[in-house]
């Protein structure tokens, strides 16, 4: 066991930074590049040293962390990890370090600012995944909004009042809902401790009221179908920076709080709606798979490709009930949670290497029309080939990350109906097309115009970068066991607890 | 008979009318040159008036004068809160006085009769007091508004705040009149006693709505919130800071006393009338702010809004309720301070900066100003981890444990509502360019008002982490 508190120096030291790094001011832009590059780094060594802290074999809530913050109402600052929270804040950790090297020389007006809240954001994320109390989970929940306004709003594109303001009042809106279920859960239980939350006995009726007011909060997060019509807007806006931050992690927010609040503390609603959510996750599988399909803009077919993504994580959180409670297949049940999350991470990397590749072709042409390129394989050979590589880890090729999370969910759900998974194995056709056909258009072929064929080959910086997407897709492809193993006993319990009912 | 131990009671109150006497003679023997001497006189005499306040304050509620007058802690937490609003106005305020020739010694003396007047209201044990106070804190207060002699919009203003605030305190005097030939007596918590017993429940009842409509001028709830924006864009922005600030930290008072202390009984009665009140300024504040290009006014529907935010704790009856409430305002005075308190620094000689235009493109041309008006408006949203979160649950949450979960959906709505009018002005300011017809920003600030501001606006961040303590002592007032 740590002495000191390592999950709160994770939180606190990047906002620290982001502090040091407004300081440092406009006019010293090299100070504030590398103060947040160092900030970044140390995170992300310290996420290491808590992996290594952390234990596999008992699983459970470790390093805990319990101050008392408003005890007037029974909140407390209570922080803890699970293998499932250990596995997103590395990946947080390890996603910002790569978009401070992103934007090096990208961004050029108010570096300090945006390096600023590219580090409250990295704390903001870690802290999301270590509450362990429903206020403070709503605090860092919410308080992500703000950086990442100033995100879109001031270092976007042409319409980016339109897309940050959306983006805001969107997740605002479904986020308030989640407040109201907390207020109401907390006039019940009288406390927002989580752990007690997730033992409290909801009757049905509660648990069907509060797993709506939760549902609007994550399924605007996540995003689900129908209400994932901002993330396209705020992804082409965004600058490359926010695109990344918002693909890889941002969205994984939405889907932990599945696994923080719906499924263990209203199982019994849970279950009663599953249909609810594994049809919405078809729909986002399959049809926002044809709407990708036909978007000319490039970061809009990955924002499109995002939420169909997304759609095996909810698939893979819900078909748990049928495993668990229809079937009683407990071994099956705890391979859906697994993928869900697997696919989680793996989409971290995979989203947040497109939306680099994307970065790095506007800086050369500044645009993001597919029609504007072509022939990258002549012109950038390296470049072509990360590409090439990240569009077959989206598509879910065997030996990249994408593979092991689709496919851990599609055997799941197999077991428990095969027409879903028939449903579902059918985006691997589908997200092969939009990402192939993209991969045609822009890497083969020649380029339209003299411009496009003399970019300049990615220098060392982008070069990097883009390496270490690569490692980490091709690492967690070939050899998940680590990943798995971090987890198993986190998921086994869950599960377990899923199996009982509260009513 | 008077004894010493009331007049100790009684010691702040004492203190602060021989020292705002002792203010304005001073005053009147220097010359105009020599005016910042009555200005640090004025905040060393409210630092000790707040000192007076905490050092003196008994563990037990204790009265004096029969009861006429009490102190406790609800008292304590609001007047010290009132002492500091002021203080910052004070602060605040000189940069601006002296640009516009209105640097005067009465600017001083009249803000600390009307503060006296709150705290003699907060601390009302009978109806009388709590009248006096009442009008004690009005009647500087009109003429404060009325500063600026020059300024037709200030003497409309201040014209405009006169008739409504006497018509108020006729409702509200009608209202006690009633009260009395109910139960017989003006004591507080011998009406309390005589609710049950009286033989004209009807009478009481009749004399409670106007009570309530009295309170609700007070507060400038919603259908009784008409002087509100026209007082805020019209007053001397230290003012209508002033305004913004300190009259609600006293409605919350003049509520409590009248309406648990005094009527408590009759809470099933007008705890639904507060409720009808909160969700009307919550819909008609939020909504009409969007349509607002004078900040000012924009502000000024934006407190209509989150008086329906205290009404949200104040209509639960209970000690938490109340303490919820007693939270909110202390909060959003503070949060006030820091949005008016960025405009005055702003502002200079010949440039108010109080339309939304303003700002625009604040940020390149003072971006640590752009960043304390955008802490005061994500913490006015209620949007964590600032203050106003820590504010907006604790009202959400007694509303909810009183029963009134529509109401607490009702104000989640009209936030997200609001939300949007709080993002304009960031946006403004951080998003758009600036103008290049453009007036310049004043070239420096004064060091003091840049302090203080910054420690105001930190603060609003701060104290996220110690709401606890505060909501502790807050619920300690109320006994819960």
């Amino acid at each position: 066991m740590t002495t000191w508190p390592i999950l709160s120096v994770l939180i606190w030291l990047p906002c620290l930074g982001a502090i040091l790094v407004l300081l440092a001011g406009n006019a010293r832009p090299r100070l504030a590049r590398w103060l947040s590059l160092a900030f970044t780094v140390i995170t992300f060594a310290i996420s290491l040293w808590m992996l290594f802290q952390y234990h596999e074999g008992p699983g459970g809530f470790q390093m805990q962390e319990k101050l008392r913050w408003i005890p007037g109402i029974n909140t407390s600052y209570h922080l803890g990890v699970d293998g499932i929270a250990v596995a997103l804040i590395v990946l947080t950790a390890f996603v910002s370090i790569l978009v401070v090297a992103g934007a090096w020389e990208v961004i050029k007006d108010r570096v300090h600012q945006y390096m600023a809240a590219m580090l409250v954001l990295d704390g903001l994320l870690i802290g999301v995944f270590c509450a362990m109390d429903a206020l403070l989970f709503y605090l860092f929940f919410e308080a992500i909004l703000i950086p990442m306004f100033f995100l879109i709003g001031a270092w976007g594109g042409p319409r980016r009042v339109y897309a940050t303001l959306k983006f805001f009042i969107y997740t605002f809106f479904g986020s308030i809902f989640f407040l109201i279920g907390l207020l109401y859960m907390y006039h019940r239980a009288g406390t927002f401790d989580l752990p007690t939350l997730w033992n409290f006995p909801f009757t049905m009726q509660e648990q069907s009221w509060l797993f709506f007011s939760f549902l609007i909060a994550f399924a605007v997060k996540t995003p689900m179908v129908p209400v994932h019509t901002w993330l396209p807007d705020a992804h082409v806006e965004a600058p490359t920076g926010g695109s990344v931050i918002l693909a890889a992690i941002m969205l994984k927010v939405g889907t932990y709080g599945f696994i923080r609040f719906s499924l263990p503390i209203l199982p019994d609603a849970s279950q009663h709606f599953a249909w609810l959510i594994i049809v919405l996750s078809l729909i986002a599988i399959i049809y926002i798979g044809y709407v990708a399909l036909v978007q000319p803009d490039m970061k809009k077919l990955v924002a499109y490709s995002s939420i169909a993504h997304m759609g095996f994580v909810t698939l893979g959180m819900f078909i748990v009930y049928m495993l668990a409670r229809q079937l009683h297949d407990i071994q099956m049940a705890q391979l859906g949670v697994q993928g869900a999350v697997v696919q989680m991470i793996s989409h971290g990397f995979v989203s947040g290497a497109l939306f680099t590749c994307i970065g790095v072709m506007y800086d050369r042409l500044h645009t993001r029309e597919i029609s504007a390129y072509g022939g990258l394989a002549k012109v950038m050979p390296w470049f072509a080939a990360f590409w090439v590589l990240f569009a077959m880890a989206n598509t879910g090729l065997p030996g990249t990350s994408g593979f092991v999370g689709e496919f851990m969910v599609i055997l799941s759900s197999f077991t428990a109906n095969p027409w879903i998974a028939l449903f579902a194995a059918y985006s691997l056709i589908i997200g092969a097309g939009y990402t192939l056909w993209l991969i045609k258009r822009i890497v083969w072929g020649t380029a339209p115009t003299q411009k496009a064929a003399s970019m300049p080959e990615i220098n060392t910086r982008e070069g990097l970068v883009l390496g270490a997407f690569a490692v980490a897709v091709l690492a967690m492809g070939v050899w998940p066991w680590p990943l798995m193993h971090l987890m198993d006993s986190s998921v086994a319990q869950l599960v377990t607890h899923l199996m009982t009912s509260k009513v | 008979m008077i004894s010493l131990n009331d007049l100790l009671v009684l010691l702040p109150e004492l203190y602060l009318t021989a020292a705002a006497c002792l203010v304005l003679l001073f005053d009147v023997f220097i010359n105009d040159d020599q005016r910042d001497a009555t200005h640090w006189v004025g905040i060393i005499v409210m630092l000790v008036a707040i000192f007076l306040v905490i050092h003196g304050q008994p563990p037990q509620t204790v009265t004096a004068f029969g009861g006429m007058f009490v102190r406790d802690h609800m008292a304590e937490i609001l007047k010290v809160t009132v002492l500091i609003a002021t203080i910052l106005m004070f602060v605040m305020a000189r940069p601006w006085l002296k640009d516009r020739k209105l640097f005067i010694g009465e600017f001083y003396s009249l803000s600390m009769f009307s503060v006296l007047g709150v705290m003699l209201l907060v601390s009302a044990g009978s109806l009388i007091t709590l009248y006096l106070g009442l009008e004690l804190f009005s009647l500087p207060a009109f003429a404060l508004v009325a500063l600026n002699r020059e300024s037709k919009l200030s003497s409309e203003a201040a014209i405009k705040f006169f008739v409504l605030g006497a018509l108020a305190s006729g409702l509200l005097l009608f209202g006690m009149s009633l009260i009395y030939g109910a139960t017989g007596t003006l004591d507080l918590h011998r009406i309390f006693a005589s609710v049950g017993t009286t033989p004209h429940p009807h009478l009481l009842q009749f004399g409670l709505v106007f009570l309530v409509v009295g309170i609700g001028f007070e507060f400038g709830a919603v259908p009784f919130h008409m002087w509100l924006p026209d007082v805020y864009e019209g007053a001397p922005t230290p003012v209508a800071m002033y305004i913004s600030a300190v009259p609600k930290l006293a409605a919350v008072g003049l509520a409590y006393r009248l309406l648990q202390v005094g009527l408590g009984p009759l809470a099933g009665d007008w705890h639904m009338m507060l409720a009808i009140m909160a969700a009307l300024s919550l819909a008609v504040g939020n909504v009409v702010a969007i349509a607002q290009a004078n900040f000012k006014r924009m502000l000024a529907y934006s407190t209509i809004s989150h008086m329906g935010f205290v009404f949200l704790g104040l209509a639960n009856p209970t000690p938490e309720g109340y303490a919820s409430a007693l939270f909110y305002a202390v909060c959003f005075a503070l949060m006030e301070t820091v949005a008016f308190g960025v405009i005055l620094a702003l502002a200079r000689k010949g440039f108010e900066c109080e339309m939304i235009d303003d700002l625009k493109g604040l940020n390149r041309r003072s971006p640590w100003f752009a960043g304390m008006m955008a802490i005061a408006m994500f913490s006015l949203a209620g949007i964590p981890p600032l203050w106003g979160f820590a504010a907006k649950v604790l009202v959400l949450k007694s509303a909810i444990d009183g029963g009134m979960l529509w109401l607490a959906i009702v104000a989640i709505i009209f936030s997200i509502v609001g939300l949007f009018y709080y993002l304009r002005v960031v946006k403004v300011m951080y998003f758009d360019a600036p103008d290049e017809a453009a007036e310049p920003l004043a070239a420096k600030t004064d060091p003091a008002l840049r302090w203080l501001l910054s420690i105001n606006g930190l603060g609003l961040i701060a104290m996220i982490g110690f709401s606890g303590v505060l909501y502790a002592w807050c619920q300690a007032a109320f006994g819960a």
